[in-house]
């Protein structure tokens, strides 16, 4: 190999305000092409912040962030999304009642025609979704039904495929699993990997160490708007990420201090031995 | 085209749907059952209801409703009201009237400097509310309140009266006329411009919802605002261009005012709104958004002109109008949220 290219995308030192709220700070982030970078935190953390710095939906107010090694800073959704970056919101950003193949090309629209006789393409646009949703291996029932009545693991699944057919380099994922049961979670982390081994570069957002750890190849730890930690896969243990996700000694403090209370009873359970 | 057809032959999961099924799935298929259940009541009770001139009258009372029920039903899909859509009309007919009596002689004139400045309050509502990101609630009660005083007091001021002045005599008032306020007759029914105008207003609005990308653009800013933006869908323009419809419409509409009598008054107006909208709610719109069709709204115009005229004929007292309406509007937002519960889940 050659020099290597500039990382997909590379945040640096980013700092974001919500007016007087210190939303993130000093915040670096690195996804390379087919790998998943993770990120970790608890509730607050500053994950979704960070992650609408990385779509468009927010300016950052400090650092640095640069697509494919070139410096940007984003004001809308359709900038990050012309540059490749697909996102796939927590609260998922589709419209329940449209149906499924609307809602697939909503925005991006197929048409036939010029002017005022513009018309949208419906067969072909039906038959794509069909096929693109069967790529990524969703077999849907009908892609007429609204996409409200569609279970949250298979609305995450058409979510992630409309991305991927849509040409993203990046495709970015906010707590994709944080509502679904453990089945439906291996059912959106297979998709999550087969878009990883389609070539993207895959930001995946999560409060689950094990979710993160089953497919992740980068960790990063936020702890109220700062980075709490750093690794590679190489680097650490699912033991450890767990418990330095957990807060470490702070969770070894807090089982004390349940105890003495008597709330919980005398074995703290896994992950909550203080770590390095 | 061999991979559709696998997948809907080869799957087990997905019952037939039969074709029941799918007009359930139909916004406006309470409207439709309404309509019906309307005009059979109506030819049983009265004897007149049948005839051509009856329902010409009928024809006509629906049309200059449903004229302004198709945008206004277009909004309520992109999740916006628009409160000033009644005195917008009156606003139309005055603008075109005065202009064309103050300035020049030529009523054409009038008419064209009618649909800019009716375009222009419009414009104004959409980006006041895009701006502002105020409930549309707030914003179009601001402008029909200052509507509403405006159209009386510029006339006052004007004319001196609450009516303008005659425009009859003028160069071009019987071709704009023949246009907005015409009529013929085929075998002894009468089919006012109107209802012309209105067919096509449903004709294109329908098309533009469901066969365009606008009208995916509508359906998606009403049903998730959010959601639309972030996909790239240019939420701000979607409702501005919504409210330059209902301004063409109005301007439609005020014209026809104007032409049919001659003069206005300017006082009209007041109280359509709710009118237009409930037509619009009645033909299946979801009062919260992103849900409903235009056609559905000529059916809730269509139940508007036949109890409004069918009353009459039956000879009750016309008072009993507003509380079958009010009835209606209830049944049908049951209707409704009962038939999208069906569709949605069924
Ligand atoms: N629009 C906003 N205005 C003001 N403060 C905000 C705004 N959005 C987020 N915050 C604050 O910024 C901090 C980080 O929020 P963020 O949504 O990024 O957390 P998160 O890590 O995604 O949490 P969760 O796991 O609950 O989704 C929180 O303290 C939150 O209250
Ligand atoms: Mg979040």
């Amino acid at each position: 190999m050659t020099a290597p290219p500039p990382p997909l995308l590379e945040l640096s030192g980013i700092g974001k305000n919500y007016g007087s709220v210190l939303a993130l700070r000093d915040v670096g982030l690195v996804v390379e092409a087919g790998s998943i970078s993770c990120v970790l935190g608890d509730n607050g953390a500053g994950k979704s912040t960070l992650i609408k710095v990385v779509a468009g939906l927010h300016a950052h107010d400090t650092g640095s962030y640069r697509i494919s090694g070139e410096e940007v800073h984003l004001s809308s959704p359709r900038q990050a999304l012309d540059r490749g970056i697909a996102t796939v919101y927590q609260d998922l950003a589709v419209v329940p009642l449209m149906p499924v193949w609307r809602n697939f090309f909503l925005g991006s629209e197929l048409q036939r025609g010029r002017g005022p006789t513009a018309r949208l393409d419906v067969a072909a646009m039906r038959a794509t979704t069909r096929e693109a949703l069967l790529r990524m291996g969703i077999d849907l029932r009908d892609v007429d039904q609204p996409i409200g009545t569609l279970s949250g693991g298979e609305r995450q699944c058409t979510a992630i495929a409309r991305a991927v057919h849509f040409g993203a380099k990046v495709l970015v994922l906010d707590e994709p699993t944080a509502a679904l049961g453990v089945k439906q979670s291996g059912v959106v982390l297979k998709y999550v990997a087969a878009a990883r081994d389609q070539g993207l570069g895959v930001v995946l957002i999560t409060h689950n160490p094990h979710h993160a750890y089953l497919v992740g190849d980068r960790f990063l730890l936020l702890k109220r708007g700062r980075m709490a930690g750093s690794h590679t896969r190489a680097e650490i243990t699912l033991e450890q990420l767990t418990a330095e996700m957990a807060g470490g000694s702070e969770l070894a403090e807090l089982s004390h201090e349940l105890r003495r209370a008597g709330v919980v009873p005398a074995d703290p359970g896994e992950g909550t031995e203080p770590t390095t | 085209m061999s991979g559709p057809d696998l997948l809907s032959a080869g799957d087990e999961r997905l019952a037939p749907r039969s074709a029941v099924r799918r007009l359930m799935a139909r916004p406006e298929l309470g409207a439709l059952v309404g309509a019906v259940a309307v005009f059979l009541f109506f030819a049983v009770v009265t004897s007149t209801f049948l005839t051509p001139g009856a329902l010409g009258t009928v024809l006509y009372s629906a049309s200059t409703i449903g004229i302004m029920a198709v945008p206004v039903a277009l909004l309520m899909i992109g999740g916006e009201f628009d409160l000033s859509a009644g005195v917008l009309v009156t606003t139309a007919a005055l603008a075109s009237s005065m202009v064309s009596y103050q300035f020049t002689a030529v009523t054409w004139v009038g008419v064209g400097v009618s649909l800019v400045v009716t375009l222009g309050i419009g414009l104004f509502n959409g980006w006041v509310l895009t701006r502002t990101r105020l409930p549309s609630f707030i914003v179009t009660l601001g402008t029909f309140l200052m509507l509403t005083g405006a159209n009386l007091g510029v006339t006052q001021l004007v004319d001196g009266t609450v009516a303008t002045k005659s425009i009859a005599d003028m160069q071009g008032y019987r071709s704009c006329a023949w246009l907005f306020a015409g009529s013929f007759t085929v075998g002894g029914l009468t089919v006012r411009a109107t209802v012309w105008w209105w067919l096509g207003l449903v004709l294109v609005a329908g098309w533009l919802l469901l066969r365009t990308r606008f009208g995916n653009w509508v359906f998606a800013v009403g049903g998730d605002a959010d959601a639309a933006r972030a996909v790239g869908v240019p939420v701000g323009r979607t409702k501005i261009a919504l409210y330059l419809g209902v301004a063409l419409c109005a301007w439609i509409l005020g014209q026809h005012l104007l032409f049919s009598f001659d003069t206005v008054q300017s006082g009209e107006g007041v109280g359509n709104e709710l009118i237009y909208i409930v037509a619009a709610v009645i033909g299946g719109c979801l009062i919260t958004g992103g849900y409903g069709s235009a056609a559905g709204s000529a059916l809730g115009a269509a139940i508007f002109g036949m109890t409004s005229k069918g009353i009459v004929y039956a000879q009750w007292d016309p008072d009993w109008f507003k509380f079958f309406l009010g009835a209606m509007l209830l049944l049908a937002t049951l209707l409704n949220s009962w038939v999208r519960r069906r569709a949605e889940h069924g």
